[in-house]
Order: C-alpha cells, then sequence, then structure tokens
C-alpha cells in the first residue's frame, strides 16, 4: 500500500478557506467560464484574492441566498460555471429548494461550498451549526457530495469541480483543521481512500472526523485491534465497492461523523451494508441534537466525537461480532 | 390595430392552448388565458430565436416563471415551429415532452424549467447575466404572475437586477387580479405595484395586457432604457374564453370539448372585432 498520509499529525500548512480561493484562482486562470458568486461572505470566507485577481469574475449578491443559487443556475445554463460558496447552513438548508429545483432538476452546473460544515461553527453557534446537511442533501437526485478532511484533498477537488459537468456540495471548514494527507496524494471523487490496512474493524470516517479516526487506530492498535481507516470523502455517490470489501474483510465497521448520525455518511454506510453483506455497524455522530457555541474540543467532547469515543464503538461493534 | 400580425398570432395560440386543455380534460386555463397575447408577440417575431437552431447562442431567452401556464407557452412554440402542433395532443399524458410546468429537458424551445412559484426571477436573471458577462447580445424575458410577487425572492432578483444595472432583462407581471384561492385583493395585498418596482430602481410601464400593440410598443420603449424594465400587463384571468372569464375560481377548470369549441369561436369573433 502507498504511504498517503502523514507520519505525524501537524496543523494544516494552509487554512482551509486559502486553499480553496488558491485552487479557485488557479483553475479560473485556466478556464474563463469559472465565476465566484458571493452572498456578503467574501470576508469570512477568504475569496478576495478572487475578486483581486478578477474583479469581473466575482459577483457579490448581498445577503441573498436564494436568489444567487438561481443565479448560478441561470449562468451555468448559458455555459458558465459558478462557484458558489456560503456558510454550510446558507448553503443548504437556506436554499434546498432552490438547489433541488434550479441546479438538480434542471441538470445544471453549479459547484456549491458550504463552510463551517457541523461544530466547525464553533463560535456561531447552534444557528450556524450544520448537522443536516448531508442528509437533506442526500435526497437530492443528480448531486455529488464531498466532504474532504484537508487542504490537499480540497484542492484537487476544486480542480475536479471545474473540470466535471454537474451539481456538487461541498461539506467543508475555513479554517487550519490537520494535515493527513503526504504531498501529491491522488484523490478520486466516488473512490474512498483506504488509510490504514486493519482487519479487526473498519472505521469509515468523513471530514473532521477522519483525523479522530486515525488517533483511534493508534490507540486501539496498543491493545492489539487493528483497524482499516477509510476516509470516505465522497459521500455521494457513496463507494459501495470499498464498504463491501472492508464489511466482507473486517466484519464490522464504525462510522465516524461531525453530521447528525441520521442519514449522514454512517446511514449511507448501512444502507449499504444491509442490502450487500450483514455486519455489525456501530456510529459516531451527533445524536439528534441541535448545535451549540463553544470551542472545537469543547464541542467534540460533548457530542462524543473524539478519538476515545470512537474507541469504545470499536470494542462494541467487535464484541458484536463475535456474538 | 397597427400591428395585425400579433393579434392573429394571439388568437392562433389562444385556440391552440384552449383545445390542448380540452383535449386532457382540464388544467390550468385561467393564467394560460391571459397571457396568450405576450406570446402572440414575443413569437411573431420580437424574439430572436430559430425553431430550427433552439439552442443558438444568440438567442433571446424566455423564463415563464408562473410555470403553470406551459400550456400557453407550449401552444406559441408550436405556432413558432419548435415542434409539431399535433404534439400539444400530448399535453400533460403519461410520459409527455409536453408537462403542466415548463420543464427545460423535456420540452424544445423551454430555456429554463419553472413551476415553484416565486423562482424564475433569479433563474433569468443567472441566463441575462451569463449573457452578458459573455459578451452575448440578447435579451431574457421574465413572465411573472401577479400572485407569485408575493413570495420573498422576488423582491431578491428585483433588487439585484437594479444593483447590477441588468440592462438586457424586461420582465412581464400578468396582473390578472387573481390567484389560486381568490383576488389579490382578498388574499393579500400587492399594493402600488409600479411604485414598487420604482422604489426598486426599475423602469415601470403600465398597460393593457391583451392590446398586442400596446405590447409590442413597451417592448420597444423598454429596450431603450439602460436599466432593467417591468412591463406590468393588466389582464383578465381567463381572457377569451367566456366561460372562464365569468366564473371567480378559474385557475384550473373541467373544460369539455364543446366548451372549447365554442370557446374557439368566441376568439374569432373578437379578433375580427379588432382587426
Amino acid at each position: 500500500m502507498n504511504k498517503i498520509i502523514c507520519d505525524e499529525f501537524l496543523l494544516d500548512t494552509i487554512e482551509m478557506r486559502e486553499a480553496y480561493c488558491n485552487a479557485l484562482i488557479a483553475e479560473a486562470k485556466k478556464n474563463d467560464k469559472i465565476y465566484d458568486i458571493e452572498v456578503d461572505v467574501q470576508s469570512s470566507m477568504g475569496t478576495k484574492a478572487f475578486k483581486d485577481i478578477f474583479p469581473n469574475r466575482s459577483i457579490n449578491c448581498g445577503i441573498m441566498e436564494a436568489h444567487a443559487i438561481g443565479l448560478c443556475a441561470g449562468m451555468s445554463a448559458t455555459g458558465l460555471i459558478p462557484f458558489f460558496h456560503a456558510f454550510g447552513v446558507f448553503a443548504s438548508r437556506r436554499v434546498y429548494d432552490q438547489v433541488f429545483l434550479f441546479c438538480a432538476y434542471q441538470d445544471l452546473n453549479v459547484k456549491i461550498i458550504g463552510g463551517d460544515s457541523g461544530i466547525n461553527a464553533t463560535a456561531n453557534g447552534g444557528t450556524h451549526m450544520p448537522f443536516e446537511d448531508v442528509g437533506i442533501m442526500r435526497n437530492i437526485p443528480n448531486i455529488t457530495i464531498v466532504e474532504p478532511a484537508d487542504s490537499a484533498i480540497l484542492e484537487t477537488l476544486v480542480a475536479t469541480m471545474a473540470n466535471t459537468y454537474g451539481n456538487f456540495y461541498v461539506r467543508s471548514s475555513r479554517k487550519k483543521g490537520v494535515k493527513i494527507y503526504t504531498e501529491n496524494t491522488k484523490f478520486e471523487i466516488g473512490k474512498a481512500n483506504t488509510l490504514t490496512e486493519g482487519k479487526d474493524v473498519a472505521i469509515i470516517a468523513s471530514g473532521l472526523l477522519v483525523h479522530q479516526a486515525l488517533l483511534a487506530e493508534r490507540i486501539l492498535r496498543i491493545e492489539g485491534i487493528t483497524c482499516r481507516v477509510i476516509d470516505m470523502h465522497t459521500i455521494k455517490p457513496i463507494d459501495k465497492d470499498t464498504i463491501i470489501k472492508a464489511a466482507i474483510e473486517c466484519g464490522a465497521i464504525v462510522t465516524a461523523e461531525n453530521h447528525n448520525i441520521i442519514n449522514g455518511l454512517g446511514s449511507a454506510v448501512a444502507e449499504v451494508v444491509v442490502e450487500n453483506i450483514l455486519v455489525p455497524v456501530e456510529r459516531i455522530g451527533v445524536n439528534d441534537e441541535f448545535g451549540q457555541v463553544g470551542t472545537l474540543e469543547y464541542l467534540m467532547e460533548i457530542y462524543k466525537l473524539r478519538a476515545q469515543d470512537i474507541c469504545e464503538k470499536v470494542r462494541e461493534c467487535i464484541r458484536r461480532k463475535r456474538l | 390595430m397597427k400591428y395585425l400580425d400579433y393579434a392573429v398570432a394571439a388568437a392562433k395560440i389562444r385556440k391552440l392552448t384552449i383545445r390542448a386543455l380540452a383535449d386532457f380534460g382540464y388544467g390550468h386555463i385561467g393564467g394560460s388565458m391571459s397571457v396568450c397575447d405576450l406570446y402572440g408577440v414575443l413569437y411573431s417575431g420580437v424574439l430572436n430565436i430559430d425553431s430550427k437552431n433552439p439552442n443558438k447562442i444568440d438567442r433571446d431567452w424566455v423564463v415563464m416563471s408562473k410555470g403553470h401556464s406551459g400550456p400557453a407557452l407550449y401552444s406559441a412554440l408550436a405556432y413558432a415551429g419548435f415542434f409539431p402542433i399535433s404534439d400539444l395532443k400530448t399535453l400533460n399524458a403519461n410520459a409527455t415532452n409536453l408537462p403542466s410546468h415548463c420543464d427545460r429537458l423535456k420540452t424544445c424551445g423551454i430555456d429554463l424549467s419553472t413551476g415553484s412559484l416565486g423562482q424564475g426571477i433569479s433563474l433569468g436573471m443567472g441566463a441575462a447575466l451569463g449573457n452578458k458577462l459573455q459578451g452575448i447580445d440578447s435579451y431574457t424575458y421574465i413572465i411573472l404572475g401577479d400572485g407569485e410577487l408575493q413570495e420573498g425572492q422576488i423582491w431578491e432578483g428585483v433588487q439585484f437586477a437594479a444593483h447590477h444595472r441588468l440592462d438586457n432583462v424586461i420582465i412581464f407581471i400578468d396582473n390578472n387580479h387573481k390567484q389560486l384561492d381568490g383576488t389579490i385583493e382578498e388574499v393579500c395585498r400587492q399594493f402600488d405595484l409600479a411604485m414598487k418596482f420604482s422604489a426598486f430602481g426599475w423602469e415601470a410601464i403600465r398597460i393593457d395586457g391583451h392590446n398586442t400593440d400596446s405590447i409590442y410598443e413597451a417592448i420597444l420603449q423598454a429596450k431603450e432604457n439602460n436599466g432593467p424594465v417591468v412591463i406590468i400587463m393588466d389582464t383578465i384571468k381567463g381572457q377569451g374564453c367566456s366561460f372562464a372569464e365569468l366564473v371567480a375560481f378559474n385557475h384550473y377548470m373541467i373544460i369539455s370539448q364543446e366548451m372549447s369549441e365554442e370557446a374557439c369561436k368566441e376568439i374569432d369573433r373578437r379578433l375580427e372585432t379588432q382587426l
């Protein structure tokens, strides 16, 4: 197996928003159809650098998310490639009907980036903390949902979106996370990355929880439990082959997501498992609760999203496997 | 009438529409009838479109935000040669290409799908902006119902277009004074429409929406303006069909072949008096 993850988990070299903006600028230099559609969060999302380079290709709608998604859809019908970004709640829940009818239903070509996924919203609290965005977006046909774990995969993702016709919802964060991937790791939309080879249990994680899953793998290794950590960055379409292979070879699966356990990654994995090969599945995620203010560490603790929480679920899952 | 062709085209489109609705047995007659005169003008040479090349790059775009009036637009498209008139018989049939609400993926000549009220304005402005940014010389015509102006997203679009000085957008309001549950006045008053648009920085023109000369001249006037223009068309829901005009609830009606034929005769009679 090629080594694709870092030996040490250090702070990422770059903020997620900066990685997004850099990648968008790089693509826009190659393709004059790319436009940046703003809804008054340019300062928060760090896309000012794009505007500085392409003043005529950055359009600020003001605080009009619903209209902006319609605008993106109409623009894409004329051949342009609009990238829309907002905080996660405004890029999903606020514009759900518009994404459904304008983008997906009409088979148009709009790229939607929701920043501040789940507890990444920290001090903005419950009104700004999407635990349901994957759940609702997953119910829309004709949309790809991706949750990058670090800046490297986000940069690749922007390039992929620019060159792939269709609607995307990206569940991202704005600030620096933990660097997971080594330089030049290859990512393929719809194809999960297997990060560690283990046989006792598979931990299928996305976004913020990939790091916690890798930490859990190290803890459990000491206990003699080997974990196959899988970064399921593409939540729709889900990589069924990798899930089935993990179910067959590990016999137990724990999912881990920074999202409500209802209808997110865990549900998507469970759907594949029950339809193909029944193995015990345990889910780490927010247990059907609303968000609140707090530091990342505090929120990880109260919503039980830490490596030690994953370890407990792994032990439980292995116990069920042996029944 | 100065421009006879438009009135004749409107009568043809109106008759095709009522027959298509009668063939299916029921449908959105009120709001379809009230926009037929506009389509008579648009699809008789005002629009830069080519039925043989429906996706031509510099075409004018039409966004029927009140998507439930699709039957009138389909009749206009058939009249303009985008598909055979006989296709109108498939309106709302199983597996049809002519569904109740406009669908860009199904119907030749439909630029953008609509049906969920209050949203077509944003799509239309996206198309207008997209064309403008690419240096394409075209107009986008957006048709709104007066009822759907109650939706908040309409006013997001109105403010956006004025701020960005979108001068390649013309909005028509089919101001037929009724919505599904009753008159606009009863359900939720619109207050002074022209003043509302003016306050948002738009040029507002108010006309008789059943006078094809007035419609044509308003479009010419709108194109002279260097910002977005709204043409408020005072119309009658069900216009042209006596049986529908007289009914308070005419948003959606059962229509027999006999009613359809009687309406077509009435449409012809009214056309003769206009000519």
